[in-house]
């Protein structure tokens, strides 16, 4: 989105992997453009791992073509491919010191000794550790062993960075930090950067595109705040962020679930079509008591999705309470609803008190019913 | 995008990765090195098996004869088998032979007189039957016709039959079959024995706080560093037919059983020691606080908690004790005196009797419960691995006086009888004429007036422990490597590990008596080494190959998977990733390994034994010429001077390996 350009620099071409029976990638097509950051988002097992190792020629794909550069790629050997791989584990050679490590693959390609040390030098100061040259892996924290490890990867501009769980092995606080080292590196050098991960945080932080992957498909493609916003599937909805789920029955413009019809999002289903309505719980607007009658202010957008909900357990996570709420119209159903602190204290909001809320006509979605890409099992 | 879980894959073939050099170079070692296994392990032991299966016989009907008058004029054809009917000249019995069978063809014409003018025809009546002429060997169904002078000369030669007469022959001989009983009966008292002493020696190791503990692993450590032989020359020494100490044993004889058992004692205790040490060592202490806090009594907690949890250790080593005692030739063959067992027997069929058809049935037999054990003990070892678990807390012993000293005396005893055997040797190499003259002096050292091969057969041994060390090291870790480090080419890598393992499972001799078959062949191409260092050379690697296999793998698996991808992507070949971070990192374990192929190739006997020549003669094979011919103290001398060697090796080992790691593993400290 915002450093790419419109050329796609890598193209994946109905990739098929296959172990025995079983499809770990299944007709995967997916175009990068140059200077792209793509995460591949999913949980473990979905394929996204195996899907970065046929692009590194690591595992090669059952079918398919791959393209780096209009090159096709599809059954190179890794050394003859264009990349930088940096690994969960670092991955680095625990005899050689920090500059041997990164000079390790610009040794051995004719270059000048002066020219791979000040080169060393150089990528040293980019990822903020100049003067640990002498040292060891071992004698480096994970965070710092990290960073050598993408300095090493970087060595020699490659055109495509891959980065597999490279956060992972680390703890929470040094994580947050390198997250945001590596996407100014990224956009400092501009090299296209695909990064495999399960953590949905790192993902939205870090990256132009998410794939979202689940049983070996793709689910979804696109900016963080589009898969956020508006996920194609349900497990898109459910895998990224939080999630209400209800299962409903659409009419034209309307679901019903509880014991109501309310307005929601577009869809394509027909009338009477069993679904499963969701929405997020930050979507969901308290409003004060008496909202629903006539004259009320403007500010509800859908008032036919007010309901009146009693206040239930309430936990205080810091920057909002998530509120179960019971009752009324949503009849057996419970309601999940992340309030501000601002809005809680504004309405008075307590355990047991009484509640208008709105679902927004446009965040209500529905998905299929029964919708588990199970194609595998 | 639900959709795409209902399209099906195309079909075709999967796609395959296009080599790289890399690839190539690594695939072509590979290949070289499974060679090598094939020629040097597999070729070797199918030929010898394929030995055993073979009889050989006359077969009078495949030969026909011609006789002229005194002018030349030849008269009916005639088959040796109905000469032979008519003369009865050779009884069926002597029809049976073995490969290097003759029967002259003299044998079928009583009147035959070398200087009479008639003349003689020969041919076989089938293609295969084969006579000499002399030393020319005819094949086939021409005519050949000689003098009489040339025909006292012709010799028929046997066909070959696959079948199982010789075993047969074997199991229908009783004092043959018998080795099997008594070889049994030794290894199964050795190894209670062997393993109960290597238990509580252990266990005082591991759970006491006695004192002189790397004393104690020191001299338990020193039988490895001789030949198996040398305690049955000290046993003779002490209890032999001039032995100091004869009359403590009442009359019983040390040559036989008690020879044999005490000296297997001897050689096997560190073998056993290792596995149980280990065993002992891995045992968690949260299980002891568990039966104190559960008020179990000691006696019951030694029966439910350190008993069950040293089994597999128990069980590993008593099948590697069982083995080596049951494979190992040198000593029933100093101490055994009238006492067969199979190994000897092997070496009596092929060195005594020139037998080698009989040799190969008793190897065969020898290798079922070699591989017998070879498997029960993988089985067990894969075991034992899970059984530690990350979070165990190593059991740390307190002090208990009592307790203590009873382990100090019990290892002392060990200790002193460990120290004992090879103190009786030194002594023995020393004195001048025992028992007459116990004076010193160094004249048993003077190996170049004994039979042997004098000190010639020392350096030998020392250039082949060299070459081994050397040649064997490198073998050895890049086969591993390439087993553990590569990708695809997975059918390859599996067939070369099985290969790899084998060697485990073969005792020394029966490698040996293989390598007859295979290289004294001349018609392999392979038969020029025959007779020289290379084939002890690569005897002794393979004999020894799997326990370095083991040990380069265990340390090829603590590096890094994902070395390879990172080089790869930095576009660095293998080879260089070798030898910057795999070799550097892992040359603990091959120096290990160097010194292990070291030490065993100065000691082994047999598996060279039968291939030595007087040229190539060694040291450990001298030590068991010279006790043959009775020069018992000269061999003592040289079983000396194998020690000396080795616990030198082993002393530089230690120095090396200390010099070696402060310069190259500064990375390993934080």
């Amino acid at each position: 989105m915002t450093a790419a350009g419109n050329t796609a620099y890598l193209q994946i071409e109905h990739l098929w992997k296959a172990f025995g029976e079983f499809h770990a990638l299944k007709d995967i097509s997916l175009d990068i453009k140059e200077g792209e950051f793509i995460c591949f988002l999913g949980p473990s097992g979905c394929g996204k791992t195996t899907l970065l190792r046929a692009v590194a020629g690591l595992d090669l794909q059952t079918r398919g073509v791959v393209r780096q550069g209009g090159r096709d790629i599809s059954t190179l050997p890794p050394s003859k491919r264009d990349y930088g791989i940096v690994f969960q584990s670092y991955a680095l050679f625990p005899n050689l010191t920090i500059e041997r490590n990164i000079a390790f693959g610009l040794e051995n390609t004719k270059r000048p000794r002066v020219e791979i040390d000040a080169r060393v030098k150089e990528l040293l100061a980019l990822v903020g550790l100049p003067d640990q040259a002498k040292k060891y892996p071992a004698q480096l924290s994970g965070g710092q062993q990290q960073r050598i490890a993408l300095a090493r990867a970087i060595a020699t501009s490659p055109g495509l960075l891959l980065l597999d769980e490279p956060l992972s092995a680390l703890d929470a606080k040094v994580r947050v930090h390198l997250r945001h080292e590596i996407k100014g590196l990224q956009r400092k050098l501009g090299v296209t950067t695909i990064m495999v991960t399960h953590d949905q945080e790192e993902a939205l932080s870090l990256a132009d595109r998410i794939v979202v992957m689940n049983h070996g498909v793709i689910e979804q493609v696109g900016s963080p705040t589009e898969i956020y916003r508006h996920p194609r599937t349900l497990f898109v909805a459910d895998f990224i962020g939080e999630t209400n789920k209800f299962d409903a029955t659409v009419a034209a413009a309307s679901v019903s679930f509880g014991a109501k019809a309310f307005r929601c999002a577009p869809h394509s289903f027909a009338n009477g079509d069993a679904v499963v309505a969701a929405i997020r719980p930050e979507d969901i607007i308290p409003h004060g008591p008496g909202s629903r009658s006539p004259g009320a202010p403007d500010v509800v957008k859908s008032p036919e999705n007010l309901i009146d909900v009693t206040v239930g357990e309430m936990e205080f996570l810091g920057s909002f309470w998530r509120t179960r709420l019971r009752g009324g119209e949503l009849g057996d159903e419970e309601l999940i609803a992340d309030f501000s602190v601002n809005a809680t204290r504004r309405l008075g909001l307590a355990e047991g008190g009484a509640l208008t809320v709105e679902l927004p006509a446009d965040r209500l979605l529905v998905f299929p019913q029964g919708e588990r890409h199970g194609g595998g099992h | 995008m639900a959709a795409a879980t209902d399209i099906l894959m195309p079909s075709g073939r999967a796609l395959r990765q296009s080599l790289d050099k890399d690839e190539l170079i690594k695939r072509g070692l590979l290949v070289v090195i499974s060679l090598y296994l094939v020629l040097s392990l597999a070729a070797p032991l199918y030929v010898m098996l394929s030995k055993s299966f073979s009889t050989y016989s006359f077969d009078l009907a495949a030969f026909e004869f011609q006789v002229s008058d005194k002018l030349g004029n030849f008269g009916e054809p005639a088959t040796a088998a109905a000469l032979n009917e008519k003369l009865a000249a050779v009884p069926p019995e002597k029809l049976a032979t073995s490969s290097d069978g003759r029967l002259p063809a003299t044998s079928f014409f009583p009147d035959f007189s070398f200087r009479s003018p008639v003349k003689y025809k020969i041919r076989g009546t089938t293609d295969d039957a084969s006579f000499l002429i002399g030393t020319q060997l005819h094949h086939g169904t021409e005519w050949q016709e000689v003098d009489s002078n040339t025909f006292r000369r012709i010799m028929l030669r046997p066909a070959r039959a696959l079948g199982l007469e010789n075993y047969t022959t074997y199991f229908s001989t009783p004092t043959l079959f018998r080795s099997i009983q008594n070889s049994f009966l030794i290894a199964l008292i050795s190894t209670i024995f062997t393993v109960g002493i290597a238990f509580g020696f252990a266990y005082a190791l591991n759970r006491s706080k006695m004192r002189f503990k790397g004393l104690f692993r020191l001299v338990a450590m020193a039988p490895i560093l001789v030949p198996s032989l040398l305690p049955g020359i000290a046993l003779i020494y002490l209890f032999g037919n001039q032995g100091m100490l004869k009359s403590l044993l009442g009359g019983i004889s040390i040559y036989g059983p008690l020879g044999i058992v005490i000296g297997s004692i001897f050689f096997t205790f560190p073998h056993a020691l290792i596995i149980i040490s280990t065993a002992l060592a891995i045992s968690d202490q949260r299980q002891y606080e568990a039966a104190a806090s559960l008020r179990a009594s000691k006696w019951r907690t030694f029966w439910v908690v350190t008993i069950p949890g040293a089994r597999y250790g128990l069980i590993s080593a008593a099948f590697v004790v069982f083995t080596l005692v049951i494979t190992d030739f040198g000593l029933p063959k100093v101490i055994g005196g009238q006492f067969n067992v199979l190994a000897v027997d092997i070496y009596k069929q092929v060195i005594g009797q020139q037998n080698f058809e009989m040799g190969a049935v008793v190897s065969v037999i020898l290798l079922i419960p070699a591989i017998a054990a070879f498997f029960v003990d993988r089985l067990v070892q894969r075991k034992q691995v899970s059984l530690l678990s990350a979070r165990s807390v190593p059991y740390e012993p307190k002090p208990n006086r009592r307790f203590d000293l009873v382990c100090l005396a019990y290892c002392s005893l060990v200790a002193l009888f460990i120290a004992g055997i090879i103190g009786i040797c030194q002594y023995a190499a020393l004195v001048k004429f025992w028992p007459y003259d116990l004076s010193l002096s160094l004249k048993n050292f003077a190996f170049g007036r004994m039979d042997g091969g004098g000190w010639a057969s020392y350096y030998n041994s020392i250039t082949l422990s060299l070459l081994t060390a050397v040649l064997g090291t490198v073998i050895v870790f890049v086969g591993a490597y390439m087993v553990e480090k590569t990708e695809g080419f997975r059918t390859g890598r599996t067939a070369f590990h099985f290969l790899a393992m084998l060697p485990m499972a073969v005792p020394g001799l029966v490698l040996g008596l293989a390598y007859i078959f295979f290289f004294n062949n001349p018609a392999n191409p392979l038969h020029a080494i025959y007779g020289t260092m290379a084939i002890l050379v690569v005897c002794t690697v393979t004999h020894f190959y799997t326990v370095g296999h083991l040990t380069a793998l265990t340390a090829l698996k603590q590096i890094d998977r994902e070395f390879e991808p990172v080089a790869a992507s930095l576009k660095q070949p293998f080879y260089r990733l070798f030898t910057r971070v795999t070799v550097p990192i892992c040359l603990p374990a091959i120096l290990d390994i160097s010194i292990y192929l070291f030490v065993n190739a100065m000691t082994t006997v047999s598996a060279v034994v039968f291939i030595y020549t007087t040229h190539t003669a060694l040291a450990s094979v001298a030590v068991l010429n010279m006790d043959d011919a009775g020069d018992t103290a000269p061999a003592a001398a040289m079983g000396m001077m194998i020690f000396y060697t080795n616990a030198f090796a082993r002393i530089l080992h230690v120095a090396v390996s200390k010099g070696i790691l402060k310069r190259t593993q500064a990375w390993r400290a934080r």
